[in-house]
């Protein structure tokens, strides 16, 4: 009998190589964030001084905490219950916290990518979808909604969302919603169905692709008229702007949710690590890979819009010249975009009331370069604009949208592995159920409960969700993790296992952010964000074609039933801490008190376990 | 003959000047045309033969539309020519030369020809515009199946195979390596066996079945 079986330790599943993992972790923390918050955050921010607070937030307190996670993960080899459970049970809490996190935020996050989906499917036309108006059933006009306001929104409001106009209004499945959802579940379920086995080796596509399609952009949009303006309006320091509070806090939120910290998918991923790897050096290129690539983001980003702001410009002096040559029938052609201001000035002066009775529109290159987008209104509105000016729309659009979707698959390895790594760690189900098999329940579950979102008010939802479930949760929980780490475990412990694993003690730096700087400047963003959130009442902008200032959004208030699922989502996360905190503390009571009389027959060394877990 | 014909023809033209130095008549349309924006360098110098050209062709639009009367340069009447190039025209009865065509008959027979008229010129329903008369819009082109659907359906048919493969594969190589093992531990004890002897060379038939036991044995 040659073959040894592996006795003791059932083998964890490892890393083919150091740069998967990488790979992975870069992938989960660049996401979709990176290309449509942070440019749109410098914008409004005054440029280039936006570097300042978020550069800061990353120094003190993105990257510490990154460490914290990826060094607790690798030592413990466990995932994020698993690695709190064995630091203490009281804080057994924190890991469930973060799976529910993972998995509410796993739910919203593939829509999304189901969006992006179906814009993908729908950029192998000509011409593009979203260029045209549909037009009305007598073939006399355009569809109505479409005139008043613009086809790309058209397109994205009534063809892909079919929006109601309030979120109380749920409206019907949408089934084109559904079949899109499924592919995309389907599509993270064949990249994760071997762990991080087929997962690794989907990262080394989906983590690089985008940064490929970025720089592709980026020449392009360079050779573009317009796209210098672009650049210059977005570093341009506005220094004034950084006496504003909220500049600072939004920098801290923008690091923290950046970086996908809290989740628990980066403690499953270096749990998957050999125990003497590098993890200080890891966490620091992720968190600077991060930044760059935020920074690389905005600078392609930029000279796009840049791009479609000049193309907007030169359509609205168009219009004017075309409204002045008609009406004091000059020849065609003689105002051109070039004498235009000369020509303006000469009738203006001369004929000032015909030319007040034209009612031209004011062109000003500033206000279009001012109409900044971020989220769902700079992806799926904004930027299919400005594709659509771009010669060869079809290979733009279908490049855009495959680098959204890498970068969104990406990230929804860190969501899914912060569900399923505790799911194992717990030996939550018998053993005989393959790991493929509970993938495929997990992916189903998720599916069903997304379905929510591919309702006609599902779009609301998803702003619900996006704005509450990962924001005040995550923020609790990296708080207690900070505690939990430095003062429960005890900084003296942590520094030994950080100099068992690579050598050497963490130097004052670290200390220093770990002990006082990090959970202060947590505490601090947690209460600012609190206040602000909580100073008026929230509201969410609803496309409703009947308002009389459409195709301007309506602003409009929660419904209480909606604030009371908001209340509910920042919390229901959260509360598995104290619970399960009170639990153990109770069990702990009970078996103590049983012990308290000494018996000499009884041998502590075989003492047997209690009824609590 | 020549000379009614002659004396018919002055009484037009000074009709026609007459009408232009009235107001625009109600049954009147407004042309415009935007030579130099469709074709750039290619455009030609617009002169007195294109406005006969013009002329001839809405003469053309309606003898198409209404068959059988022959209209003729003379009818169509063009004033107030501006360097924009735009101008209104009138088209005068063939039976009275006063009385103008109603607004409603030049409106259908320049839509009916409207594809030949544009074509006249190089121009498009946007460069030669009739002020009042909108193009009709083209019907959108609805294929049967939407080209989103079949690009969906590769994508999908290309993910259900990946997931099909990668969940049978791992189950045909366990069946394979149940098939194995049989063999690999019978070429084993052999082995075993033949490793396990020294000495003198082998003569006759060695018996197995006191080969070293023991090894196999655990405690």
């Amino acid at each position: 009998m040659g073959k040894t079986e592996d006795s003791g330790v059932q083998e964890r599943p490892k890393w083919d190589n150091k740069a998967q993992y990488l790979l992975t972790c870069i992938g989960f923390a660049v996401g979709i964030g990176n290309v449509w918050r942070f440019p749109y955050l410098c914008q409004i921010y005054g440029g280039g001084a936006f570097l300042i607070p978020y550069l800061i937030a990353l120094v003190f307190q993105g990257i510490p905490l990154l460490y914290l996670e990826l060094a607790i993960g690798q030592r413990l080899r466990l995932g994020s219950i698993g690695v709190w459970n064995s630091i203490s049970p009281l804080l057994g809490g924190v890991g469930i916290a973060s799976m529910i996190v993972s998995f509410l935020v796993c739910i919203f996050y593939n829509t999304i990518m189901a969006w992006v989906l179906w814009y993908f499917f729908h950029s192998f036309q000509n011409p593009l979808p979203w260029s045209q108006c549909p037009i009305n059933e007598s073939l006399t006009g355009y569809d109505v909604e479409c005139e008043k306001s613009t086809p790309v929104n058209y397109f994205w409001y009534r063809e892909t969302l079919n929006i109601t106009p309030d979120i109380a209004v749920s409206g019907s499945l949408q089934w084109w919603m559904v079949v899109c959802l499924a592919s995309a579940w389907c599509v993270v379920f064949i990249c994760f169905i071997k762990g991080i086995e087929s997962m690794g080796k989907a990262v080394y596509v989906t983590a690089t692709f985008p940064y490929l399609v970025l720089t592709i952009f980026l020449v392009r949009a360079l050779t573009l008229p317009g796209a210098t303006d672009g650049l210059l309006y977005l570093f341009t320091p506005d220094w004034n702007i950084l006496m504003e509070p909220r500049v600072w806090l939004d920098a801290a939120t923008q690091i923290f949710f950046s970086l996908s910290l809290a989740f628990g998918g980066l403690i499953a991923f270096s749990s998957y690590n050999p125990e003497t790897n590098n993890c200080e050096r890891d966490a620091v290129v992720v968190g600077v890979v991060n930044s760059a690539t935020s920074l690389y983001a905005s600078i392609s980003v930029f000279s796009i819009l840049g791009f479609k702001a000049t193309t907007a410009f030169n359509t609205c002096r168009t219009e004017n010249i075309l409204a002045l040559t008609n009406h004091f029938h000059i020849s065609d052609q003689n105002i051109t975009l070039e004498n235009y201001d000369t020509w303006f000035e000469y009738l203006n002066t001369t004929y000032t009331e015909e030319v007040a009775g034209l009612q031209l529109r004011v062109c000003d290159l500033q206000r279009f370069l001012d109409q900044s987008a971020s989220g769902t209104g700079l992806a799926f509105i904004a930027f299919t604009e400005a594709v659509l000016e771009m010669p060869g729309s079809q290979v733009w659009a279908v490049l855009f949208f495959v680098m959204l979707f890498s970068l969104g698959l990406s990230s929804m390895f860190g969501n899914l592995e912060g569900v399923l790594t505790p799911i194992k760690d717990l030996k939550l189900l018998p053993k005989w159920i393959p790991l493929e098999v509970v993938t495929g329940v997990t992916c189903l579950i998720s599916f069903l409960i997304s379905l929510i979102f591919t309702l006609g008010s599902g779009n609301y939802w998803v702003e619900v969700f996006n704005g509450y479930v990962g924001s005040v949760p995550l923020l609790i929980i990296a708080f207690f993790e900070i505690i939990g780490v430095i003062y429960v475990h005890g900084i003296k412990n942590f520094s030994e296992d950080i100099y068992f694993m690579t050598g050497s003690r963490p130097n004052i730096y670290w200390k220093a952010c770990w002990m006082v700087i990090s959970p202060l400047m947590l505490l601090v963003v947690f209460v600012a964000y609190v206040i602000v959130q909580a100073q008026d009442h929230p509201t969410y902008p609803a496309w409703d074609p009947s308002y009389e200032l459409f195709p301007e959004t309506e602003v409009r208030p929660y419904p209480d039933w909606v604030f009371a699922i908001i209340i509910l989502l920042s919390s229901v996360p959260v509360l598995p801490i104290p619970l399960v905190a009170l639990y153990r503390l109770i069990c702990r009571r009970r078996t103590s008190s049983a012990r308290a009389e000494p018996n000499p027959y009884i041998l502590h060394s075989f003492k047997v376990t209690q009824n609590c877990i | 003959m020549l000379g009614k014909i002659f004396f018919l023809l002055c009484l037009s033209s000074a009709w026609a000047e007459d009408l232009c130095s009235k107001a625009v008549p109600p049954e009147a349309y407004y042309v415009r045309l935007s030579i130099k924006t469709a074709l750039g360098d290619k455009a030609y110098v617009w002169n007195d033969n294109e406005m006969f050209l013009f002329q001839a062709t809405l003469a053309f639009a309606m003898r198409s539309q209404f068959s059988g009367q022959e209209y003729n340069v003379s009818n169509i009447v063009v004033c107030d020519e501006t360097p924009r190039v735009s101008f209104w025209f009138v088209v005068t009865s063939l039976e009275d030369p006063s009385r103008l065509v109603s607004r409603g008959d030049v409106e259908q027979a320049v839509r009916k020809s409207r594809n030949r008229i544009n074509s006249a010129f190089l121009l498009t329903d946007q460069t030669l515009e009739f002020i009042g008369i909108t193009p009709t819009l083209a019907a959108p082109v609805a294929p049967n199946t939407p080209p989103w659907l079949i690009v969906f359906g590769v994508v999908m048919g290309a993910v259900f195979a990946g997931i099909l493969v990668l969940l049978v594969l791992p189950l045909i190589q366990k069946k394979r390596k149940k098939n194995q093992p049989m063999e690999d531990e019978d070429s084993d004890e052999e082995t075993q066996v033949k490793t396990a002897e020294n000495g003198p060379e082998r003569s006759g038939v060695y018996n197995m079945s006191f080969s070293d036991d023991d090894k196999f044995t655990q405690m």
